[in-house]
Order: structure tokens, then sequence, then C-alpha cells
């Protein structure tokens, strides 16, 4: 089918600012990439799949200038931690700044470092194909084709400690394409963090294949910067008795879209993926998640949890999937909004589509305003006003936080959003 | 302590006077309760004291210590003393009963100049405190209120009294839905904090409650006015007799 010329000329104006990198073993997924791009087509507001968000901002040739925000008043998120820094300023790996890259149970290697083979090539731009049905992604096809760095992360143990992404944004005009590979092999377990606000405009895309019994824990926080936006794609694979869990913390944002999408292909895997955003005034944030069951005695679990104010914006479009035969599926979605205001605005879009009849899924989406009956209480106690209205804030978006396993990192994150909460009292 | 003067209270959403004229005077150091049919007023007097929305002072005043309380917002009444324990405790998902606390207890000392509790000095007088009331360290850790039974909700009411010190106690139904052993549990945590320098009102349909917190002067409040004041005598002449021969008395 010929696509309608406005999706054509805004796909060729995008395509013209880009140029496939030297990209060694990875040039044959690049090309299919492209071809795949070109056939669907980059998104424009009159596709069904961005009825809520409108994704001019994301596919124009330049990047739309972001102001660099100075964050003295915080320590970078999970600098006490002992982990293995990786850091990326404006899209671009940063040897000065990260850490020698040697750690055992993990092998880690730079995407922009091109050679002729490399384990990855049998992932790259693999699961993020194998995401493109039945709904069409393509900022992801964009980014396997013109990606120009990521690292690609084989891990083969237990990881003693956490890998931790780091994303400066310094040049307010930086439009960055990042593409990792996480491959974990049976029986491996990582826990993955990122942190940052990457680039004047960020497109990441990650390719995540959990093998039998392998544990990948992801927890996200996207940086304060107000002016960034952001298109990032999570596709993962997980085999039997695996389990992946993401979790995102968004704080400020222009506009983000975070797509994840999880094929469940081994029996008894466990799949968790969670977010919970902060908005004050221009502010878009869109969780798209499609998990997809394919095997017996899954479970599943989408918990999003977003507090607005000022007309801020929050979307959630979330699907279950449960192909047949997927017996034995427990699949749970929440999506849910705190509207601190009449100007801000929720917009959801829950599914399920079930192929198997003995499953069990349910899924709810609410929005609503602070709970006045709990306010009174905590103010009738000596609580002023403020305290309780963040404390009833931190307790809403409590549900999605301990989707977290590791407590410290449920705290440290917590903190964070009661720091963002008292900023703006003061 | 207490200084309540022809408070006359409306609902602020519909032209409903619901308090036509109360007078109260609670002494530091005293036991009153104020018992009364259904819809006579009791639990109003309690909401418009601790500074609920909904409800219009017409006429009136309330003051604690002499300071002005209706002029004060919800939390700065706390701050000066007032504590009120719910009828319905309300449920709090995601608040930890213990962050709660700590909160509270800290936002009224730094309210009133004093200085913040130590988290060591707070987690020794709640663990004390909690034992006597029969509460379980669970109890302290889960989210306020959420999952509790009845009987524990209004514990963690005399809880949070007991951590707050409060100068002036209001106790709104605190024996509806609790059986008997609770409401002994219940009625030893307020005796515990029975002084001089300390008042009490206890707002209840029922007598029992007052066989087990002893009160100095009981009112009975009719039609949103106090319309008899007596002795502990007035609560089991109302058990054995109900209202009908005190409201036919006064009319």
């Amino acid at each position: 089918m010929a696509l309608p010329q406005a999706k054509l000329d805004a796909t060729e104006a995008r395509l013209s600012a880009l140029a496939l990198p030297e990209g060694g073993w990875s040039d044959p997924a690049r090309q299919d990439a492209l071809a795949r791009l070109r056939a669907m087509g980059l998104p424009t507001a009159r596709d069904e799949y961005w009825k809520y968000t409108r994704p001019d901002t994301l596919v124009t040739a330049d990047a739309p200038a972001a102001a660099v925000l100075d964050q003295d008043d915080e320590t970078p998120l999970f600098a006490a931690r002992d982990r293995l820094k990786i850091v990326f300023v404006d899209g671009v790996f940063s040897a000065a700044d990260s850490d020698d890259l040697s750690l055992e149970g993990v092998s880690v290697d730079r995407l922009a470092e091109a050679k002729d083979i490399h384990w990855a090539k049998d992932l790259y731009g693999v699961l993020e194909a194998q995401g493109q049905t039945p709904v069409a992604r393509p900022l992801a096809a964009l980014n396997t084709a013109f990606a120009s760095d990521g690292v690609l992360i084989h891990v083969t143990g237990k990881v003693s400690k956490p890998i931790n992404l780091i994303y400066r944004h310094e040049d307010s005009t930086s439009d960055a394409i990042l593409h990792h590979v996480i491959k974990l092999d049976a029986g491996a377990e990582a826990t993955i963090l990122e942190n940052g606000p990457a680039a004047a405009r960020f497109n990441q895309c990650i390719e995540v294949d959990v093998a039998d019994s392998a544990t990948l824990h992801h927890i996200r926080a996207q940086g304060r910067d107000h002016e960034r936006r952001a298109a990032t794609h999570i596709f993962a694979r997980l085999g039997q008795e695996s389990t992946f869990k993401s979790f995102t913390l968004t704080v400020n944002g222009m506009l983000t879209r975070n797509e994840v999408m999880i094929d469940i292909t081994g029996d008894d895997a466990v799949a968790h993926v969670a977010g919970a955003c902060m908005g004050d005034g221009a502010f878009h944030h869109d969780d798209t998640i499609f998990v997809t069951h394919d095997a017996v005695n899954c479970e599943s679990r989408q918990v999003f949890k977003k507090v607005l104010r000022n007309g801020a914006t929050g979307v959630f479009q979330g699907k279950i999937l449960v192909k047949p035969g997927a017996q034995k599926t427990d699949g749970y979605q929440i999506s849910q909004a705190l509207l601190l205001d009449g100007d801000s605005q929720f917009l959801a879009k829950p599914e399920l589509e079930i192929y198997a009849d003995d499953v069990a899924c349910s899924h709810g989406s609410t929005s609503g305003a602070i709970d006045e009956e709990g306010l009174f209480y905590l103010r009738a106690r000596g609580v002023p006003r403020g305290t309780a209205e963040d404390l009833l804030t931190i307790a809403f978006i409590a549900e999605a936080v301990q989707e977290i396993e590791d407590e410290s990192l449920q705290e440290e994150l917590v903190e964070r959003v009661a720091a963002w909460l008292a900023r703006r009292r003061s | 302590m207490l200084e309540i003067k022809n408070l006359h209270v409306k609902l602020e959403e519909e032209d409903k006077q619901i308090l036509k004229g109360v007078d109260l005077t609670v002494e530091a150091g005293k036991v009153h309760a104020i018992m009364g049919p259904n819809g006579s007023g009791k639990s109003t007097l309690s909401y418009v004291l601790s500074g609920k929305d909904g409800y219009e002072v017409t006429e009136g005043s309330a003051a604690l210590e002499g300071k002005d309380l209706l002029d004060m917002d919800v939390e700065e009444r706390a701050a000066a003393g007032l504590f009120l324990a719910f009828q319905y405790p309300v449920e709090i998902p995601g608040v930890g009963n213990m962050t709660f606390l700590r909160t509270a207890v800290n936002a009224q000392r730094k309210a009133r100049g004093e200085e913040e509790m130590s988290s060591a000095e707070f987690l020794k007088v709640i663990r004390e405190k909690a034992k006597s009331l029969k509460i379980d360290a669970e109890m302290l850790k889960r989210p306020v209120n959420v999952g509790f039974s009845g009987g524990e909700k209004k514990r963690n009411e005399i809880l949070q009294m007991a951590m707050l010190e409060p100068r002036m106690c209001i106790l709104d139904e605190t024996d509806s839905g609790l059986d008997v052993d609770a409401m002994k549990l219940v009625a030893d945590g307020v005796n515990a904090l029975r002084d001089s320098g300390r008042g009490f009102l206890v707002i209840t349909h029922y007598q029992r409650l007052l066989d087990h917190i002893k009160p100095d002067v009981v009112h009975i409040m009719a039609d949103g006015r106090i319309i008899k004041t007596g002795g502990p005598e007035l609560a089991l002449e109302v058990e054995k007799n109900g209202y009908a021969d005190i409201l036919a008395e006064v009319a």
C-alpha cells in the first residue's frame, strides 16, 4: 500500500539529515531497518497509534533546542552505589568518564566500534523487527538504521554490581540516537541502571534477550531537563522461567514516549513493567506498552502512575495479548493519574486481547484528585497541608515504585520525587 | 481548656442549621462526655472544632486555652494541642504508619518551635506506647489503617494520641465497632493519658464506654444544643430510660 504523500515527505525530510554510519557487522541489519522504515514511513498525527501524542517534534530533521539544566542542587542519581559506570555525553560514549569496562560475568562492547563479526549480530535489529507487528514502530526502525553509538552487553553469570548507563546532556541542540543490545545467558543475572537527560532529543532503542532462568532488573530515571524530548523503545524476549522487571521514573521533559514490547516465549516467565512520572506544565508523557504471552503459566504486570499538574498531559496505551495456547496466563494492568488541578489530563487506552480460555487477566484505569479525607486526616494530626499533599502523592505512586525489587533503589527514587515536589512548593 | 460559646453551625452546601447555640467548657484534668440521639450534632461539633471543610460557623466562638480555634488551619489546631480520635479513621494506602506518625510528631514540634524527635528516640517511644496498646511491629509498618480491623483502627487512634500528647482530646464514638475486650484496651489507653493538664471530651451513644472511661461531667445533646448537664449518674439514667424522658423533661 502506498504511503500518503505527507508521510513520504516527512520521512524523506528526516532521512535527508541522517547518514548511515559505517556499521561493520551491523550494516546488513541497518540496511534492512532503513528499508522497513521507508516502507512504513515516520509517524504523523493521523496515525492511530499516535492519536494522543503528537510526533512532529520527534521526526523533524533537526532537534528542537533544549536548554541544558544545571543540576547542582542534587547529587547525580546512583552516585553513591558501587556500580560499573558507562557514560554517554550527548549520545557519544565517553571513555574518560566511564569505568574500565571489564567486570566478571559480563562483557561490554561499543556499538560504534564496528568489527566484522560480533555476537550481537543475531539480535541487533532482530527483536526490533519482530516488534514491528502488529503495530509499526517506525522510530525504532530509524534507530536501528542510524544509531551512532550504544553498548552491547553480554551477561554470562551473576554480575556483582549494577551496570549504570549515564546520559549527560551538554549541547542544547544535540540529537542522539543510541541502540543497546543486552543478552543474558541461561541463569545469568544483572541489574541495569539508566539515568540522565541524554540530549535535546533522544531516540533510544534497547533490545533485550533474557534466556531461560535468567533475570534482568532495569531501573531508569529520565533526567530533569525541562525541554528535552525522547522516544525510547525496549524490545524484550523472555525465555523459560526468566524474569524481566523494568521501572522508569520520569520527572519533567517536554515530550517523552516510552514504548516497551515484551514477548514472553518461554513457560513460567515473569515480566513486570512499571513507571511513575511527575509532570508540571508543558509536559507530555506517553507510556505505550505491549506484552505478548506466547507461553504457558506466565505472569505479567503493567503498573503506571502519573502525577500531573498545571496542564500536564499523561498518556497510557497498554495491551496484553494472550496468544492461543498461552494457558494459565496471569496478566495485570493498571494505569492511574493523580490530577493536581483541573487543567491537566490523562488519556488512557487499556487493551486486552485473549485467545486462550484458561487465563486470569485484569485491568483498570482511573484518574482523580488528591483524597480530601486523607488530607484532612493528616492535617488533623498536625501535618501541614503541603507536606500532607506530598505524602499522599508519594503514596499514590507507591504501587509502581514497589515494582522495583531492591528497596534501597525504591528509597533513592522516592527521594527524587520528594525533592521534585518540594521544589514545586518552594 | 476548651471553651465553646453559643456556637451556631450550618452546612456550607445547604441551608441546614446543625448546631444551634452550644455552650460547653471543659476544664484541664476533667473528662466531659457528650451523649445524645442520632443527628443531635455530636459529630458535627467534633468536626467543626478540628476544622473540617463543609461547615460554616454563623455565630459564637470556640477557644483552646484562650486561643481562637475557629481562626486556625486544621494543622494549626493540632499543633495547638487539639486532637480528634476519628469515628471512622481514614485509610491511607502507601503511607507507612510509622512515617505518618513521625511526620506528624515532628511537624507539631516544629510548629511549636520545639526540637524535632530523632529517629532513634521516636522508635524507642513508639515501641513502648504501641506495646501497651497491643500494636505489634507489623501494624506499625503497614500503611495507615489499611487492612486494619475496626478495633485495630481505634487502637491506632489512641496510639497517635499517646504519641502526640495533645492538651485537649476529643473522642468521637471511639466505642463504635469495638467488642468488650477491645473497648477495655482502648479505655485503658485513654485512662493512661488522663492527667491534670489535659482535657477530654468523649462523644458516645452508649453508657458502656463510660464504665471504662469515668467522666466527671455528662452532657446530653439534642437538636444542636446541650439540653442537660449533670454528673456520671446522668449517663446511667440514659442507659436505663433512653433519651425520651430527658427530651420530654426539657421540652
